[in-house]
């Protein structure tokens, strides 16, 4: 888990390098501070679950096999990435890896994975759908219809919302009057809970045990992850409304600050191994910004046809 | 006169509203503070206050909703879509509430929804679409997209005092591209009105928003090929000014449609209807389409500049058409 998430950051610092030299064609969303969740939640999943990422989830498309390569290849817009230079950020999926794409409208996915997670139960498979949205997300009626929709027919969709104090510009205070968004987990008669978003193990064993109560049929799960966006909404945001005090304070509780102390601690990981992972990273990334550098643009359709692949066949 | 880009004069338009009229208010994602994520908005709260320029939570149904039930009340709400791409969440309270609401019971609905559109940024597929044939199609609406500074300020105000829900739609590509003269001061361009943006006399190229620049660019350069061609930018896209367009058909008896907007049952379309109905017998040559193919925006830069109508396929077309 270390490995993901230090190879979270790290490759958010070389898209970040990458975006500063012009090569990341749209914009680029930052993950920095809230690896922790995506990385710990992806992990509480079996290998038959479906997981459905939002733009700042790098991490958990990483535990679910993708590889640096494809993110690089992705934001670059080159022909190797995972759509191909279709579509931009992690707006991108692979059922085989278990991975649901999302779309840029907020909320739209949750009513999606309660879907998937209705496949599942009509199918009597054992699959939970587990998905991700923002403090600001959480306003779309797509939240509330794909959850209540989830929670009457008792599906196993389990939903973390990163609460992370701010939607671009806007604090979570004027979003909502009640800032605690797991209440509506009661709301709607389902479990909910609001748990510290950058205590990696925390976040591992609540989802953890969420998840398996879903498994079981005991219905679906709001997990509300206490976070703070370190960066701008995007690297174009130089977020200049967040008070710098408060940047301060979630500074220390870095996550994976937090989770390395604890390693060493305990005496699981020593220095020497966590040097080794580093090294393994800058030795990986190296080669895959090189690939996706030298990877070639796509080619278009013949002018004024469209590109393949509009329908099925 | 002063220099002014079309997002500046947006601006403009709405700050010289607000002025006007206490019951025009601004109503939005991030307008307030932050001035809106194209800066649209910037100064506005400082100026005009909590009251009139409203930050909301991200909820698209409810921002329309509540614009709805303020204009019933004799409000003249203008709300934003950070990009016009989520119009879609409020596609319901758009095209079931404020749409038909004059129709069955004669109440007014005088509402605003403004915000970026278009391609040619890189956006990909969420944060580039063109939504006008959804809402031209839809009774009760007005659809209205400026591609010039002048137009973007006299537009943004005749929408704002129009008594029905306009869709104005700004193209994102233009926002900081075009630069204009345009006069200090109130003045309003009317909805429904077409303008010849080139006077020619061999075939006509009907288009609208950024698309004006790629018909400008293609008749200047058929210009060495001694082919005049007249170039037509709609302004309002609901209702089309009838005149305007058949009077060029009458004049040039060649059309050429130009539009963003993706192909089947796109407004290019709907003009070729009119135009084979009500001036058919004025025809020397085929009506000719040339749109973007029908296949979401591609985010990819060689895809996407392949994606959007190019000068080199309207000379092509253009000199196609001279031929006949
Ligand atoms: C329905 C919808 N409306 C507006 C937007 C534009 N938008 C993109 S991200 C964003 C803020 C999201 O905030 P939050 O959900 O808290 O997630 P965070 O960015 O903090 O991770 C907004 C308003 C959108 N993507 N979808």
């Amino acid at each position: 888990m270390y490995y993901f998430l230090r190879l979270n950051r790290s490759v958010d610092e070389r898209l970040g390098n990458l975006y500063r030299q012009g090569k990341v064609v749209g914009g680029l969303y930052s993950s920095l501070g809230q690896e922790g969740i995506s990385v710990a939640t992806a992990y509480a999943l079996e290998k038959q679950d479906v997981l459905g990422p939002m733009i700042r989830n790098l991490g958990a498309t990483l535990v679910r096999g993708f590889k640096p390569r494809d993110l690089f290849c992705q934001y670059m817009a080159r022909s190797s990435g995972p759509s191909g230079g279709r579509d931009c950020n992690l707006h991108f999926g692979d059922l085989n890896r278990g991975v649901m794409a999302c779309i840029s409208m907020l909320g739209a996915l949750i009513p999606v994975m309660a879907g998937i997670a209705l496949s599942s139960t009509l199918r009597g498979e054992d699959r939970v759908a587990l998905t991700y949205i923002g403090d600001g997300g959480t306003r779309v009626g797509d939240f509330h219809e794909g959850l209540n929709f989830a929670a009457v027919k008792d599906l196993p969709l389990v939903v973390i919302v990163e609460n992370n104090q701010f939607a671009y510009s806007t604090p979570v205070t004027s979003q909502m009057k009640n800032t605690r968004i797991s209440d509506f987990a009661q709301a709607y008669g389902i479990f909910g809970t609001t748990i510290d978003g950058n205590d990696v193990l925390e976040v591992y064993n609540t989802t953890r045990a969420a998840v398996a109560r879903a498994r079981q049929g005991a219905g679906p799960a709001l997990i509300e992850c206490n976070t703070f966006r370190m960066r701008g909404h995007a690297e174009h945001d130089d977020a200049k409304y967040v008070p710098p005090e408060l940047l301060e304070f979630w500074k220390k509780k870095d996550p994976i600050l937090r989770f390395e102390r604890y390693l060493f601690n305990n005496g699981i990981m020593t220095q020497a191994e966590q040097q080794t992972i580093i090294d393994r990273i800058t030795r990986e990334l190296d080669a895959d910004v090189a690939f996706a550098e030298s990877s070639p643009l796509p080619v278009p359709a013949p002018c004024g046809t469209a590109l393949p692949g509009v329908y099925a066949d | 006169m002063a220099t002014t880009t079309y997002l500046e004069a947006i601006r403009q338009g709405l700050w010289e509203e607000m002025e006007r009229d206490p019951d025009v208010f601004l109503m939005g994602e991030d307008i307030g503070s932050y001035g809106g994520a194209f800066k649209v908005t910037a100064g506005m709260l400082e100026h005009f206050g909590e009251k009139r320029v409203i930050d909301t939570p991200i909820s698209e149904e409810a921002i329309v909703g509540a614009g709805i039930g303020a204009a019933v009340m004799g409000m003249r709400p203008v709300l934003e879509m950070q990009f016009m791409d989520f119009i879609a969440c409020a596609f319901n309270q758009i095209v079931n509430y404020a749409a038909k609401m004059h129709f069955r019971w004669g109440q007014a609905v005088p509402l605003v929804i403004r915000g970026p559109s278009g391609g040619g940024v890189h956006g990909g597929p969420y944060h580039s679409q063109n939504p006008e044939a959804y809402f031209a199609h839809t009774p009760g609406l007005k659809v209205v997209q400026p591609a010039t500074a002048y137009d973007a300020k006299g537009l943004i105000k005749a929408a704002i005092r129009d008594n029905n829900p306009v869709i104005f739609l700004e193209h994102k590509f233009l926002y900081r591209r075009i630069k204009e003269e345009i006069p200090e001061g109130d003045y309003v361009v009317p909805l429904g009105v077409a303008r010849v943006a080139r006077e020619g006399k061999h075939l006509s190229i009907i288009t609208y928003g950024a698309m004006l620049y790629v018909a400008l660019d293609a008749a200047k350069q058929l210009e060495h090929e001694e082919i005049d061609v007249e170039v037509i930018d709609l302004r309002t896209l609901s209702p089309l000014d009838e005149d305007c367009i058949l009077n060029s058909v009458k004049k040039t008896n060649k059309i050429i449609l130009l539009h963003e907007d993706t192909r089947t049952l796109g407004l290019g379309a709907e003009l070729a209807s009119i135009i084979s109905e009500k001036a058919f017998e004025y025809l020397d040559g085929p009506l000719i389409r040339i749109t973007a193919p029908d296949s979401p925006v591609p985010y990819s830069p060689p895809l996407e500049e392949a994606y959007l109508p190019g000068v080199g396929q309207v000379m092509d077309a253009a000199r196609r058409l001279a031929a006949y």
